[in-house]
């Protein structure tokens, strides 16, 4: 059988990044820049994703613009025909470098921020300073005629400034705020009881989110969804394994999910020794949980298999110890109080966070 | 602000309406959106160059057609208002 066609391929361009969040959704093992693809690579990557019907490049890290060949990927990127999403911190991007981007064809600039107020925002993020140079980074994407989308990953120390959020985002000339609950596996997983926020502050978020909606409708779309530590049913994860998304890390390594190297057990393949396709089509990672046929109870009788695809596989792993498990998020897994134990001691523990960082051990393939 | 006669809707910044040629059919894509306008649906798209005010893009449509006006003007009004709520339009 012949799988879908990947719509969206994520273009992990470096591992580094002067910011440090506690909750970044990098390995925990992070590679060195001399294990990086180079440019030429990258570009024959986009125009087989291309081929294969990819449409949206969403370019990302660490931090993208570590990269100082960043205008000549982006050019590779218009070239192949893909939509580019640059997915930026905005501390390394002034207005003269950004300008150089968007006359390679850059499409779009998705802006991460850490929190509304700048003494939280930089505590969070590990780098003083770097708020306001986020800020002046937005005026540059204004000044450069590029849409704007505005990130904030939320959890308990910044939740309760999501009002504010709203408005930062409407303030910076964004069209779009993500508000992105934290997923919890690798750097996270190590913050879990810094970061998750009470059901009380939940309650009060989705409020905030249903209200500004409607007063900001035709201006600010806001893309919020409920965090798996309080839903019944998990989200389908990048809309089901090797079905529409295709991650490629920084050392070439192609992935389903950018998180999927946290799982073991796995051979992934690199973009240096086979090509997009055969990897998206044949390869055991892409095959592995593509579909209904890998699952086991409850989910293989479950009639919403092909709705959530038994959800994601890097939380089944961390969370269990067993990818192939259904997603504890779910309220039918066997393992869903382990998601309610985690939220009874984050309830009583402190805010200090671990940063991430390069280990002195850390592999570089 | 809704989307009248008089207005002169375009495509938001960072929206494009594409050709999707693996899937032989059109798309409109945006940062993180993917939406596969029908017939109709890329008709009235195709139509929105900047200039052109609702009202002539019914009169396009509705000579082209030979549809009743208001039908189309109906349709119209229903499509752009929708994608105005969703950003992919501005006016
Ligand atoms: S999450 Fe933070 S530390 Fe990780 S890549 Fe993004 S900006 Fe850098
Ligand atoms: S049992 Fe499996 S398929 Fe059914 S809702 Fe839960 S995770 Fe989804």
């Amino acid at each position: 059988m012949t799988p879908p066609a990947p719509l969206g391929l994520l273009a992990e361009l470096t591992h580094r990044c002067p910011l440090r969040c506690p909750y970044c959704s990098n390995p925990t093992e992070l590679s060195r820049a001399s294990a990086e693809l180079d440019t030429e690579t990258w570009g024959r990557v986009f125009r087989e994703a291309a081929a294969l019907g990819v449409l949206q490049l969403h370019l990302s890290g660490g931090e993208p613009a570590a990269r100082r060949d960043l205008p000549e990927i982006v050019a590779h990127a218009t070239a192949a025909g893909l939509y580019s999403n640059l997915i930026t911190s905005g501390v390394l991007l002034d207005a003269a470098r950004l300008k150089v981007l968007a006359r390679a064809g850059l499409d779009h600039v998705q802006l991460s921020v850490q929190d509304a107020e700048e003494t939280s925002a930089d505590r969070i993020s590990g780098l003083r300073g770097g708020h306001a140079r986020k800020l002046a980074f937005a005026r540059a994407v204004h000044e450069a005629d590029l849409p704007l989308t505005l990130n904030a990953v939320v959890h308990r120390q910044n939740l309760d400034r999501l009002g504010d959020l709203i408005e930062l985002a409407t303030t910076l000339g964004a069209t779009r705020l993500e508000v992105a609950h934290v997923q919890y596996y690798g750097w996270a997983l190590r913050n879990r009881d810094a970061l998750l926020p009470s059901r009380a502050q939940l309650e009060a978020a989705t409020e905030t989110v249903t209200t500004a909606r409607v007063t900001l409708k035709g201006r600010l779309v806001i893309d919020y969804v409920v965090p798996d530590y309080y839903a019944r049913r998990p989200k389908a994860c990048m809309g089901g394994w090797g079905r529409s998304f295709i991650a490629v890390s920084p050392a070439g390594r192609v992935l389903p999910c950018h998180a999927a190297e946290s799982l073991p057990g796995f051979d992934f393949l690199n973009v240096r020794d086979a090509s997009l396709s055969e990897i998206w089509t044949h390869s055991d990672a892409f095959q592995r949980y593509r579909g209904t046929g890998w699952m086991p109870e409850p989910c293989r009788g479950c009639d919403r298999r092909e709705i959530d695809w038994g959800g994601c596989r890097c939380q089944a792993f961390a969370l269990t110890g067993n990818a192939t498990n259904t997603d504890p998020a779910c309220a039918l897994s066997a393992d869903h109080h382990l998601l309610d134990l985690a939220v009874q001691d984050a309830a009583v523990a402190g805010g200090n966070f671990t940063y991430r960082e390069m280990g002195p051990t850390i592999a570089t393939g | 602000m809704s989307i009248t006669g008089t207005t002169t809707p375009r495509f938001a910044r960072g929206m494009r309406l594409r050709e999707d040629p693996a899937r032989a059919r059109w798309v409109v894509v945006g940062p993180e959106r993917l939406f596969v306008p029908d017939d109709i649906a890329l008709e009235i798209l195709r139509l929105l160059d900047g200039t052109r005010r609702v009202d002539a893009i019914v009169d396009e449509l509705a000579a082209r057609y030979a549809a009743p006006r208001d039908a189309i003007a109906a349709d119209v009004l229903a499509l752009l208002t929708d994608l105005h709520a969703k950003g992919v339009l501005t006016a």
